[in-house]
């Protein structure tokens, strides 16, 4: 892999205007941390659009240096392997968030509305237009089967009463990643009491995703 | 005073007709969903079987969702564009043994290569190029 990124890894970073520039390495490894973290979690997270069109970039010099390796080359089929590979984790990852998006989608789409302006944004400009055209879609089929036909007070569904909620009480393995004190962790019956925990880097442990979903995205935590 | 009387019956009938609504759109939508997931199975062009068994509005409706997947496709990594509905299995072999199920005249492959998808043929072709034919039918992984 070193080989073929070496040439593309030194166009990327020539390319990067912001500050922090990373190793094609530190890319894949960013990307991979991304789709497990997407994979696992109950509820959409944070978009990483910055780091899928890296992905992309660096996907396409190296699709470019293969080309001009000679054919049957043994490590050609190497940097095949590799190109598929990461093919692979990135359309995973936009798989999962875009099963997200479809399954919650107007929560998602209610979330992106009301975030605040500094606020990071949840969806890409993509999958926002996806999102409204999948709701738009959805009702107008509703409405021209079913709903034009019934009683005008029930004309039309609530979608965000109608559709289910992402369950955050889900429970997720995580790693740690920076050491954690006092997490406060809620009750789950009333007959227990909330109490606080401090999580050592390196351990792993089966929390409810609601207790630790900031720390996932400040990055403090890895679902695994 | 009579209204009034009324109420309770008039309440019990629209708590039975948002129940049967809410059983008509979830039913309605249960469809929808299998819907969805047959342009991830076959891909944008629906066997004439399913498409028999949809009506027209679902036909609408898929129609509308395949674009939209589209031209989200296409915008991904700056317009540079990404299937994502390839690759849906980790990739273990760069190189596979497929057999042709049906005649599906010639296939092209990366180093300019033309194949000739006859019935019953064998050949050993990249991974990637197969997927989505494997899908559709049209090949077969032998596995030995």
């Amino acid at each position: 892999m070193s080989d073929a990124l070496s040439d593309a890894g030194s166009d990327v970073n020539q390319d990067e205007t912001q500050e922090d520039v990373m190793t094609p390495a530190e890319l894949i490894a960013k990307l991979e941390e991304a789709w497990l973290n997407e994979k696992f979690s109950p509820e959409l997270l944070e978009n990483k659009s910055e780091v899928v069109e890296c992905v992309m970039e660096q996907l396409s010099h190296m699709d470019a240096n293969l080309q001009r390796v000679k054919k049957g080359d043994a490590k050609a089929s190497i940097h095949r392997m590799e190109i598929d590979r990461i093919r692979f984790v990135l359309s995973s990852y936009l798989r999962s968030r875009l099963q997200k998006i479809e399954k919650f989608f107007p929560h998602v789409l209610e979330r992106e509305k009301s975030r605040g302006e500094g606020d990071p944004s949840l969806l890409s400009p993509e999958e926002f237009a996806f999102a409204k055209e999948y709701y738009a879609n959805t009702e107008t089929y509703l409405k021209a089967v079913a709903l034009r036909r019934m009683p005008p007070n029930l004309q039309t569904v609530d979608m965000l009463k109608a559709v289910p909620e992402p369950c955050l009480d889900s429970f997720v393995f995580l790693r740690v990643k920076e050491r954690q004190e006092n997490i406060l962790v809620e009750p789950e019956t009333d007959d227990q009491r909330e109490y606080v925990v401090d999580l050592e880097e390196g351990s792993q442990h089966l929390m409810r995703y609601r207790t630790i979903a900031p720390l996932v995205s400040s990055g403090a935590v890895q679902l695994i | 005073s009579k209204n009034s009387e009324l109420i309770p019956s008039i309440k019990l009938r629209h708590c039975c007709l948002l129940r049967n609504q809410r059983c008509l759109t979830a039913y309605l939508y249960d469809r929808l969903l299998r819907i969805r997931a047959l342009r991830w199975e076959y891909g944008s062009v629906l066997p004439a079987n399913v498409r028999f068994h949809m009506c027209a509005e679902e036909v609408q409706w898929f129609s509308q969702y395949k674009k939209s997947l589209a031209s989200f496709m296409r915008s991904l990594g700056g317009g540079e564009g990404l299937d994502i509905t390839q690759d849906m299995k980790p990739p273990k072999s760069l190189y596979i043994e497929v057999r042709c199920l049906k005649d599906h005249g010639e296939f092209e492959i990366d180093d300019g290569t033309v194949i000739l998808l006859k019935k019953n043929s064998q050949h050993f072709l990249p991974r990637w190029k197969c997927e989505q034919l494997i899908r559709q039918g049209v090949l077969e992984h032998v596995m030995s």
